[in-house]
């Protein structure tokens, strides 16, 4: 069933409700003796509306899942379903086809048994969703009923409407919770099921990486999942080739913006570093794939390197550094800011140079929201992707070698998950595995971060 | 008075001064430098892009002189439809009137390089004005990819005598092409349009901001107007802010086992795209709101609360109209991050070819980020100036999506 009818559907009876509650609500004031009841009509009108669209959104929304499932169910028991494999990949692609078919999408090369099966699936989906349809229309007229008993010149519909608000506002707040246990429950989940098959010694110390999605499942080879050189990749790159181009022009660009640079260049230029954090990661790595990639490996080839690689650690890094840059440089703004103009006259005061307040003084007071910076930015450089996936290798290197190809985390992440494999396969669940990996570290380094910048700040205050 | 004083400038003063001064003068250079890269390289960086972009959005075509109403076409004004008029005129054999007209004036060399699809283009120009049949007319053809890499000075070097010789004829030349912007993905770089990638683009993006707007504003509302103060709402803080600083990546991974599990139907959708990029944005727009509704001076509560409003009224009439213009400028910026995302959609499988502009949020469908990572991978030459021409709309929208935001910022800050 299209997903928008039934929502149209509720919109629609929402709001007939709505005009018809209104309507009789001002029919009540218009008789009420003073001119007054309980709540305006708006009230009795939403009142009306609520109970007559959230129902039938909710039954939707269950429906919606329950309904994928008997429709595969009834499809599957189809005379025309018993020609198909038994399980597996195979059997997935025929039916999503069919799916595709019936949905009337272009398929480019169809498979019969798919063409076969489109029929089918057709007269299930839309005998279910006529079911759909009728039950909402049921609800909805259970809804419409109950609301408009209730509807009397001394009904508090007020209250009623505003405690229903009430409940959306805090179901909209348990959205996060709900996002972040769903992350965790994931992953958790995937994790665990990875582990039984490899053992976690192996992932986390094992040196080499070599899954093979081919491999037979039942026989995962735990020395092929050695994560150790994906954790040095993505250190090497985001935590330190990274950070020594973000760190330097980052705390230099925020000094002189705060300390040097007349109130004019600064109104240009703060901007334009902001630009240089919002421009997509995919043009970064576009940038640092087509230009910075191949200017290193000429360089490498120059200064006699014998076989620099085309993909190098350090391509993604300073790309990626100079990403970062405006995050470090605006976490030690804010933090330089932050120290109180009298510190800084004081050192002023004693004859000390504008540089030697700044490095004596302001840094030092600073430090630890600089600091609380730094773990951010390399949080977010170790998170990052699309850098990496389209300048960084696939080759899985434990060298300390700029100039080689390295990969890391994230790349691997996708390259597993974008590859032929089913779920049940231990490469697969790596990318859980190392998903797991990568959300832990970032969370302790933001909570960290986040922590050093709060005990800071509460210093001054 | 026998004591002499001495002289505070002796000359080590003097020059532990000098030192000193040169250190603050390198230090300031130091500063002014590391400003100078960041935007030197920023420059560079948009005008890498934009050279190699401009290209991006020319193709080489052939000038083509194709006689009509002497190949006896016709189109019955019943076929006013674009699809049938356009088998109409396939069935009656324009692809090779198209190929005769140009091995005619071109030459049959010349006429071999002419791109398979150029027939397409006359019979659009044909169905938009039924007139040309009428009249001897001269086309703009796309040519083949070889031949435009060879026009490139680029390519096969048995192409490049011919190519030179047809541009000194005038009859090749790189011609703007409008159709990058209105046709899909294609495996030809000189078919390839931007059309199909950015419609995604939108949808997702509408998918994303029904989500991520009204949950986040109401998450902020609660969270900043009635939430008491307990460890429960504690709990829903520290997540919204942990959201918030989770890499894009692992959102990617929620999505391929939560909503493609859930709706294993809508693979490569707007839909689930949208889905997985409002849970990122909403942590965005609702530390964004609160900020936005915490700046709502108290006194404009309490005056509502005090002619009588209910607390829900006070929030709804009173402080989220007047904390509308800081949330949208969150929600803007939030959104353009989510435009320009591309890790996580990419492990929900929404990277597919995909020549058919998508019709609904249940289509498959890719995103303008996708399609400039999809396109980074292809080795035609030709790919690379389309790629660039792609990031330059790409980034065009996300300039136009920040600078209303600014403009937001600068037109309705309040200073209460």
């Amino acid at each position: 069933m299209s997903p928008v009818l039934p929502l149209l559907l509720a919109l629609g009876l929402g709001l007939a409700g709505w005009l018809v509650a209104r309507a009789r609500a001002w029919g009540f004031k218009r008789s009420a003796k003073d001119g007054r009841i309980a709540s305006l009509p708006t009230y009795h009108a939403w009142y009306a509306a609520l109970w007559i669209a959230v129902p039938v959104v909710l039954f939707y929304l269950l429906w919606d899942a329950v309904a994928g499932q008997l429709v595969i169910a009834h499809v599957l028991a189809s005379p025309e379903a018993q020609v198909l494999p038994d399980f597996g990949l195979r059997r997935d692609t025929i039916l999503n086809e069919a799916f595709a078919i019936a949905a009337g999408n272009d398929v480019r090369t169809p498979n019969p048994d798919a063409l076969a099966l489109a029929e089918p699936i057709r007269e299930a989906q839309s005998r279910y969703g006529m079911i759909g349809i009728v039950v909402s229309l049921l609800i909805a007229g259970a809804g419409a009923a109950w609301a408009f008993l209730r509807l009397k010149p001394d009904f508090t519909a007020r209250t009623r409407v505003e405690r229903l608000v009430l409940i959306g506002l805090l179901l909209a707040s348990l959205v996060a919770i709900l996002t972040t246990l769903g992350i965790f429950v994931t992953l958790v989940f995937e994790t665990v099921r990875f582990f039984g098959m490899v053992s976690p010694i192996d992932f986390l110390f094992g040196t080499q990486w070599n899954p093979d999605p081919m491999s037979n499942p039942d026989n995962p080879e735990g020395d092929r999942y050695g994560a150790i050189p994906l954790f040095w990749g993505t250190l090497f790159i985001g935590a330190i080739i990274a950070m020594i181009v973000a760190i330097p022009l980052g705390m230099m660009s925020a000094i002189y913006l705060t300390q040097y640079a007349p109130p004019k260049l600064r109104a240009w230029v703060k901007p334009a570093l902001e630009v240089l954090a919002g421009v997509p990661t995919v043009v970064y790595g576009y940038f640092a794939a087509l230009t910075i990639a191949p200017a290193i490996r000429d360089f490498g080839l120059s200064v006699g390197f014998a076989n620099p690689s085309s993909e190098s650690a350090l391509a993604a890094g300073l790309v990626m550094g100079v990403m970062i840059i405006p995050f470090v440089s605006s976490m030690a703004d804010d933090s330089i800011a932050a120290v109180p103009q009298a510190m800084r006259d004081g050192s002023l005061a004693m004859g000390a140079t504008t540089n030697e307040t700044i490095r004596r003084v302001l840094v030092p007071a600073a430090l630890p929201g600089i600091v609380g910076g730094v773990m951010l930015a390399i949080s977010r450089a170790i998170g990052e992707t699309m850098i990496v996936v389209m300048a960084a290798s696939t080759a899985a290197n434990l060298t300390a070698n700029p100039l080689e190809a390295m990969t890391t985390v994230t790349v691997q992440i996708v390259s597993l998950l974008t590859g032929e494999g089913s779920f049940d396969h231990p490469a697969t669940l790596a990318a859980f595995a190392l998903g797991f990996v990568l959300f832990m570290v970032t969370l302790v380094l933001n909570f960290i971060a986040l922590r050093v910048v709060k005990r800071f700040r509460e210093a001054y205050e | 008075m026998s004591d002499r004083v001495q002289p505070t400038r002796t000359p080590a003063f003097e020059a532990r001064l000098k030192k000193r001064y040169a250190a603050e003068r390198r230090f300031k250079m130091l500063g002014l430098s590391a400003i100078v890269f960041s935007v030197a390289v920023l420059i560079f960086l948009l005008g890498n892009m934009t050279l190699n972009g401009l290209g991006g959005f020319q193709r080489a075509e052939m000038k083509v002189e194709i006689d009509l109403p002497e190949m006896g076409l016709s189109l019955p004004p019943s076929m006013q439809d674009a699809n049938t008029a356009a088998r109409a005129l396939e069935t009656q054999g324009l692809r090779d009137v198209v190929a005769f007209s140009a091995s005619e004036s071109l030459g049959d060399e010349a006429a071999q390089h002419l791109n398979a699809e150029a027939w397409r283009i006359v019979a659009q120009e044909i169905i938009a004005d039924p007139s040309l049949l009428q009249r001897e007319e001269t086309f703009w053809l796309p040519v083949t990819e070889d031949l435009a890499s060879a026009y490139a000075e680029d390519g096969q070097l048995a192409l490049q005598p011919l190519a030179r010789q047809l541009a000194e004829d005038g009859v090749l030349e790189d011609r703007f092409d409008p159709g990058f912007m209105t046709r899909a993905d294609a495996t030809d770089p000189q078919l390839v349009g931007i059309w199909g990638a950015l419609k995604g683009s939108i949808l997702t993006m509408i998918v994303t901001l029904l989500l991520a707007f009204p949950i986040g504003v109401l998450a902020a509302l609660y969270l900043e107007e009635y939430a008491p103060k307990n460890r429960w709402t504690d709990v829903i803080e520290v997540s919204i802010n942990n959201l918030a600083a989770v890499p894009s990546i692992i959102f990617g991974l929620l999505g391929l086992a939560v909503f493609l599990t859930i709706f294993p139907g809508y693979r490569s959708a707007p839909l689930i795209g949208g889905m997985t990029l409002a849970l990122m944005t909403m942590p965005v727009i609702v530390i964004s709101g609160r900020n936005a509704i915490k700046a709502v001076p108290p006194s404009i509560r309490d005056g509502a609360l005090a002619v009588g409003a209910s607390p829900v009224q006070v929030v709804f009439h009173h402080v989220l109209p007047l904390a509308l213009p800081g949330i949208l400028t969150g929600t803007i910026i939030g959104m353009a991050r989510a435009l320009g995302e591309t890790a996580p959609l990419l492990l929900i499988g929404m990277r597919a070819f995909i020549a058919t502009p998508p019709t609904g949020f249940t289509d498959n469908a890719t995103v303008l980020p996708m399609q400039i990572f999809l396109w980074s991978d292809e080795i035609d030459r030709g790919f690379v100036e389309r790629t660039s021409a792609a990031i330059i709309v790409l980034l065009i929208f996300l300039l136009l999506m920040n600078g209303l935001a600014i403009y937001l910022r600068n037109r309705f800050e309040k200073r209460w």
